[in-house]
């Protein structure tokens, strides 16, 4: 029998029994719906966390630290005290680099503190204070909207000035110009420059509570570690560059500090590869998880779907007689059932396919979570429906090509 | 005409039933030819309907042999068996035996889709099988939406549309009235004279008058095969 010719009559027997069709269909549509949803937001935070960061870090940039920034996994005891054991990154480290480096890059010291931010009686807490060099608006990619950023003259000097955040701006000076008014931090006034453009939020956080201040302001006190700094922002041109720049600090450091040939570094550099890295790894685990899930659900889906087909079997055993007298083989019936039972469960792959968009679009819409639809899960949704169907309707459909058609065409 | 269809020779056919050996069947040999007019007769337990389960290829016999048109059908696997009855026999059941969802011209498809012919051709084989039994005008109809005479029209039809060099009836008039089963036997003694071989097995005297040579079966062996004298057919 053509294979169209079985799905044709697998989808009218389906439809002739709507519910319990629903009933058993269940178990594969919730499996493939949850492969959907979770695959999808999985993948939209992939998507999104590696716009964020490249935007945030920036693929050409990377940083010279005492040791990462951002762990991933859990960090051994030893681990820490190997760190903590590690010079500051110091003003004087910096120093050399700056100097010492042939690759065309830009660099700025950079130390970072939270603190109030006061103007007269108003205040916004909890701002995350840079204290850097100029360049590092350019690092950033921070566009100045209102005013200008601080030059190098000013970090010379000295200088207390402020460039802030647009949520800052907008906390202290509702409505008003911001520029040349004096805001307080830590109790010693700046006078603002300058206000970056809205930068948005990341995972629900918003990314315009921050001010920067020149490096060499009452700032750095608070900001920076006793004689050190906390990392040197390094930018290239682009990524290959940067590797240069990498291996050329590296070089520099390690001769700086007489590490010898046998000696581990002991520094660190953080490129935004090794901030995604910690995402990869929450994304491993999820995507590990997601197959035990899914399979539950679909080994729970199989065999609904083989009791409701063993039940078909029994009630239309006088069908299976006639089709037999009429000349059908056993491979016919075998192909009758398993057609139907994967039509059944490709039907619910579907419906499921079409739910765990729909739940993926709901997440994206109510909750901070991205999403972007994998088209892969798509495809092996559908897959995994149809073999789903098939397996379970292998044993059902073998039962009935073996009837006797004399005993099936007696039944009632 | 002489061309021999159905050699049987020593048929036995025996089941078991619980502990005991139940014979249905004990030696039967009979020749039918082509373009025969036949009725198979006999009281319940005679054998019969395991005689046509033979014919019909739906069984095989303990011993003896089974000629179908030059194949020896008695030693065949079950797929092979499924190919004969899909070419050689065509069914008309007593219960009709039609798919109860599917339309008349769906049913009559039926056997054409197992033999593996295209959709195109397997329409125009089943409208022209049903035009020949009358049904040119009741194709889209269900079973549950004809007449008793209607549905085992169709049923003729679904046997027929093979081209089946059996045409084998098992009471074909069972179920309904007296009028209807005139209808039937109509249908039966015309397809005959357009040169089909039919086997009808019956219990009734006047059902089996229609045909020209009646076999009747007592314990499992056939008792007379004799012509019908006052035959429609003959």
């Amino acid at each position: 029998m053509p294979l169209f010719e079985a799905v044709r009559l697998a989808l009218h027997a389906l439809w002739t029994q709507k519910l319990k069709s629903f009933f058993s269909l269940v178990g594969v549509l919730i499996g493939v719906t949850f492969l959907i949803a979770v695959v999808s937001i999985v993948q939209g935070m992939n998507v999104y966390m590696t716009d964020q960061f490249t935007r945030l870090v920036g693929m050409n940039s990377f940083q010279v630290r005492r040791f990462p920034g951002i762990q991933t996994g859990n960090v051994s005891e030893e681990q820490w005290r190997e760190w903590r054991r590690r010079p500051l990154i110091t003003e004087a480290d910096a120093a050399y680099l700056m100097a010492g480096m042939r690759t065309p890059v830009l660099t700025s010291r950079n130390c970072q503190g939270r603190t109030v931010v006061r103007l007269g009686g108003k205040e916004a807490p909890d701002i995350g204070v840079t204290a850097a060099d100029a360049s590092i608006f350019r690092i950033k990619n921070y566009d100045i909207v209102n005013g200008r950023a601080f030059s190098a003259q000013e970090v010379r000097v000295g200088a207390h000035v402020v460039v802030i955040g647009d949520l800052v701006a907008e906390r202290l000076f509702e409505g008003v110009d911001p520029l040349g008014r004096s805001v307080t931090m830590q109790g010693i006034p700046y006078r603002v420059v300058g206000v970056v453009d809205k930068q948005g939020t990341m995972l629900g956080m918003s990314l315009d509570k921050f001010a920067i201040v020149p490096f060499t302001t009452h700032a750095q006190r608070w900001t920076c570690p006793h004689n050190g700094i906390r990392q040197l922002e390094v930018q290239a041109a682009d990524v290959i560059t940067m590797r240069a720049a990498i291996d050329e600090a590296e070089t520099l450091l390690r001769a700086r500090r007489q590490l010898g040939p046998t000696e581990e570094n002991n520094f660190d550099f953080q490129t935004a590869d090794a901030a995604l890295e910690g995402w990869n790894k929450i994304a491993t685990i999820l995507f590990a998880a997601l197959p035990g899930l899914v399979a539950i659900s679909l080994v729970v889906g199989g065999i609904v779907i083989m009791n409701i087909m063993l039940m078909a079997v029994a009630e239309r055993t006088k069908e299976i007689g006639i089709r037999k007298a009429l000349g059908a083989k056993r491979r016919d019936i075998m192909a009758q059932f398993v057609v139907e039972a994967a039509t059944l469960a490709t039907v619910g792959a579907i419906f499921g396919v079409v739910l765990g968009i729909a739940l993926a679009f709901v997440v994206k819409r109510y909750t901070p979570l991205p999403a972007a639809v994998a088209p892969w899960s798509i495809g092996l949704g559908v897959f995994l429906g149809v073999a789903v169907g098939m397996t379970a309707g292998i044993l059902p459909a073998s039962r009935a090509s073996k009837l006797d058609p004399i005993e099936a065409l007696r039944a009632e | 005409m002489t061309e021999a269809v159905i050699q049987m020779r020593e048929m036995v056919r025996e089941y078991q039933m619980g502990t005991e050996l139940v014979q249905a069947l004990r030696g039967v040999s009979l020749e039918i030819r082509r373009n025969e007019y036949v009725a198979i007769m006999g009281p319940s337990g005679s054998g019969k309907s395991t005689l046509m389960n033979l014919i019909g290829c739906l069984d095989t016999p303990n011993a003896g042999e089974y000629w179908l048109n030059d194949q020896e059908v008695s030693r065949m696997s079950d797929d092979a068996l499924a190919r004969i009855r899909n070419r050689e026999i065509g069914f008309v059941f007593q219960t009709f035996n039609l798919l109860p969802r599917a339309t008349a011209l769906q049913n009559v498809e039926l056997p054409l889709v197992y033999a593996g012919m295209n959709a195109g051709d397997r329409t125009e084989r089943a409208v022209s099988a049903l035009a020949r039994v009358g049904l040119g005008n009741r194709m889209d109809h269900r079973p549950n939406e004809m007449s008793g005479g209607q549905r085992q029209r169709v049923a003729i039809a679904r046997a027929l549309v093979n081209a089946p060099s059996i045409l084998l009836a098992d009471e074909p008039t069972g179920n309904p009235d007296s009028v209807t089963s005139a209808e039937i036997m109509r249908v039966f003694g015309k397809l005959h004279a357009e040169g089909q071989t039919v086997i009808l097995v019956t219990h009734e005297p006047d059902i089996a008058q229609h045909a020209a040579r009646t076999i009747v079966l007592r314990d499992g062996q056939v008792a007379s095969d004799s012509a019908n004298p006052c035959s429609v057919a003959a």
